[in-house]
């Protein structure tokens, strides 16, 4: 076993809180809880792409940083707490998920992404490798939280987890796409959310609810 | 300069509709422009047909006959479903569905989703072609719930919702095609994302990586094309929004993101050099087309039937890319044409066939014959060529792909029989009784564009019967390029 550098450590640190964090959100049924959990995942996003961009000293990183921090602990999660404002659903929650199952295969699943990430990160030769396993687990577990959720709103934080999840392994495997690429996939993201933001006025006219269990009309008879 | 004039003319369109697209000239507009498109792209095909393939802006968009051709195709299309959404869309106008606003989202989101079909076409990024790719969802998801009603806002929140995840996926098996590159094309710059660069060099690629990347692409881009069991978005988004808008999700969206499914297969055969990923283009389009086929029978929605037909035959193409070999990707590449333009075709005819039954359900269509002979033509002649019968280019096609098929994995053609039958007799029993049969309905307040129609039948009639040799040349050399 090699010895770890200083910043390899905390790097590693900041990606274990990635990962309770995203438990945590699997296990939140409070929606205004689960944006402040999505702003801090963001938060410690921003904090591992800065420690990337100084370890590895790659100036592109630090717009990268900037721009994660901008978009994803202040704009979506600012944009998602108006809406719930506008919407007056603060305080809703989503009673009907069964956490300990929930849980447990979330642990199978973090296994899982761990088993299908070794081959990769044993390739890889950047200072993050390591962590590549962690971003899959955080993609998968914010999977797990769409399916399992019902509400319009949780289904678009599940959505913004995963792509969290996706910018993490990006800088982990690769020191991240190029800068033109990233700022392309971040406007789409902003449109999507935009885009929602939209469709939650609409279901609620149509539906008088944010509950998708109403939106079952349309399947095979 | 006639790539830089594909792309600028819809999305100067589009910005120009989101302006004026309330005035009551927005429609005419929007045909002008797709026009304007078209006439690029011929000038386009006509450059690649006389000096070859070539790069653009930095090596960021790259041409050759493959792409050119589909880039062809939907500007044709994007034109004449222009064409046909003037009339349709104004009679929506006057059934009180569509306000002058929404039109006005609708023209400059259609414009939008040409640039984005556009640009994912010519792309040579892998990163580029993402962002592409998601924009055509975004532009295309309010569209899908232009209507408003309860229906459509479901569909189009499950059309968002899981083509987002597929998407999502796809970036992630962009992020490992990224990764697996950069050792050999380094990291600065964009080298280790352009299709061309790494076309180059895929034999070097580490194949575990690009298999799991594969993998993540296969899946990502194959939602979008509606392949089973991903397919669930494709026929409710197809059967709620407005009828020119069905018609491009299946003529076009349907092909584009084949058309990225093809170039990641190019680099995973290149890469892992096993018939592996064929394997599972085959696999996934064998089930895509069966399930689809059984589904036919069980639909009461005339929209929702075409949407299922669209799957199944997104199926057959995929199994053909799958196979590959020049005659396969010959056989495919021709079905993806063949059936953008029945496909789209059918929906003109279906859409003014439930405006003029004022419903969409296939049991309140009847006698569309009695009441306005050129659509029930439309749609009866229409069904006939989706469903392969000869003389109809979708006959040629399936035909060389049957064969193959017969010849390389004689297993499988007994499946594809199978589900073509089945198929056959579904669309058939429930086109028949909606074409012939009495009817009090009248007909509609403004005359239809089935100039559309019978301009893309014609087209297909003419590549089933006689392909000129050009054509067929070009097809072969965009085959050969596929391998």
């Amino acid at each position: 076993m090699p010895t770890l550098t200083l910043a390899t450590q905390f790097l590693h640190v900041l990606a274990a809180g990635l990962l309770m964090i995203s438990f945590g959100m699997l296990a939140q049924r409070r929606t205004r809880s689960l944006i402040v959990l999505l702003a801090w995942q963001g938060a410690v996003l921003t904090a591992s792409t800065l420690l990337v961009a100084i370890s590895a000293h790659l100036p592109d990183l630090y717009y990268s940083a900037a721009l994660t921090l901008v978009e994803k602990v202040w704009l979506m999660p600012w944009i998602l707490m108006r809406l719930m404002r506008r919407l007056g659903i603060e305080g809703d929650s989503d009673p009907l998920v069964n956490i300990p199952t929930l849980m447990l295969v979330g642990l199978g699943l973090v296994i899982f992404a761990f088993g299908l990430a070794q081959p990769i990160s044993s390739l890889a030769t950047t200072v993050t490798r390591q962590t590549l396993g962690i971003a899959m687990a955080v993609i998968l577990l914010a999977f797990l939280m769409m399916i399992a959720r019902h509400k319009a709103v949780t289904q678009v934080i599940g959505f913004l987890a995963m792509e969290n999840g996706l910018f993490f392994a990006a800088t982990s495997t690769t020191y991240g796409m190029p800068m033109v690429i990233e700022l392309g996939i971040a406007l789409d993201l902003l449109v999507g959310v935009f885009i929602f933001g939209i469709f939650f006025f609409q279901i609620r006219e149509q539906f008088d609810s944010l509950d998708l269990h109403q939106l079952e009309a349309l399947k095979e008879d | 300069m006639e790539l830089v004039l594909v792309l600028a003319i819809p999305a100067v369109g589009a910005i120009l509709l989101a302006l004026v697209g309330a005035q009551q000239r927005a429609a005419e507009l929007n045909v002008v422009i797709s026009f304007a498109t078209l006439i690029a792209a011929g000038a386009l095909v006509l450059r690649i047909i006389g000096e070859g393939p070539m790069t653009v802006a930095h090596e960021q968009f790259f041409v050759d006959p493959f792409n050119v051709f589909l880039i062809a195709l939907t500007a044709l299309v994007g034109f004449t479903t222009a064409v046909f959404s003037r009339p349709y869309m104004r009679i929506e106008e006057d059934h009180g569905r569509l306000n002058a606003r929404r039109l006005r989202l609708y023209h400059s989101m259609y414009q939008l989703f040409m640039t984005a079909m556009l640009v994912a076409l010519s792309t040579n990024n892998m990163g580029l072609l993402w962002v592409a790719m998601e924009a055509a969802t975004l532009s295309t998801v309010l569209l899908v719930s232009l209507y408003r009603t309860r229906a459509s806002i479901e569909a189009a929140w499950k059309y968002f919702i899981l083509c987002g995840v597929g998407i999502a996926l796809a970036l992630f098996g962009t992020i490992l095609l990224y990764f697996a590159a950069e050792h050999l094309l380094g990291g600065a710059g964009m080298s280790a994302l352009l299709w061309t660069h790494l076309d180059a060099v895929k034999e070097q690629l580490d194949p575990t990586v690009i298999g799991l990347a594969f993998v993540f692409l296969l899946v990502g881009y194959g939602t979008k094309v509606g392949l089973a069991p991903l397919h669930n978005w494709l026929p409710d988004a197809h059967a709620e929004g407005p009828t020119p808008v069905s018609a491009v999700l299946s003529g076009l969206l349907l092909n584009v993101a084949m058309y990225a499914v093809v170039r990641c297969k190019i680099l995973a055969v290149g890469a892992m050099h096993s018939a592996v990923p064929g394997r599972m283009l085959m696999g996934f389009g064998l089930l895509s087309t069966l399930l689809a086929a059984f589904f036919l029978w069980r639909q009461r929605d005339i929209k929702r039937l075409f949407g299922y037909s669209s799957i199944e035959h997104m199926g057959i193409i995929t199994f053909a890319f799958g196979m590959g070999g020049p005659l396969a990707n010959f056989a495919a590449l021709l079905h993806m044409t063949v059936h953008s333009l029945t496909k789209s075709a059918i929906f003109f005819a279906a859409g003014h066939a439930s405006q003029i039954a004022g419903t969409q359900r296939i049991a309140g269509i009847r006698g569309l014959l009695v009441v306005s002979p050129t659509v029930g033509w439309g749609l009866m002649l229409g069904s006939l060529a989706i469903l392969g019968m000869p003389p109809f280019g979708v006959f040629t096609s399936e035909y060389l792909i049957l064969t193959t098929a017969m010849r390389d994995h004689p297993w499988a053609t007994p499946v594809l029989l199978a589900a073509l039958g089945v198929a056959f007799a579904a669309i058939f029993g429930h086109v028949q009784p909606m074409v012939f049969g009495e009817t009090d309905a009248r007909p509609l307040p403004h005359s239809p564009a089935l100039v559309p129609v019978f301009v893309h039948l014609s087209i297909v009639l003419m590549l089933g019967v006689y392909m000129p040799p050009a054509l067929a040349e070009w097809y072969r050399v965009a085959a050969h390029l596929i391998g």
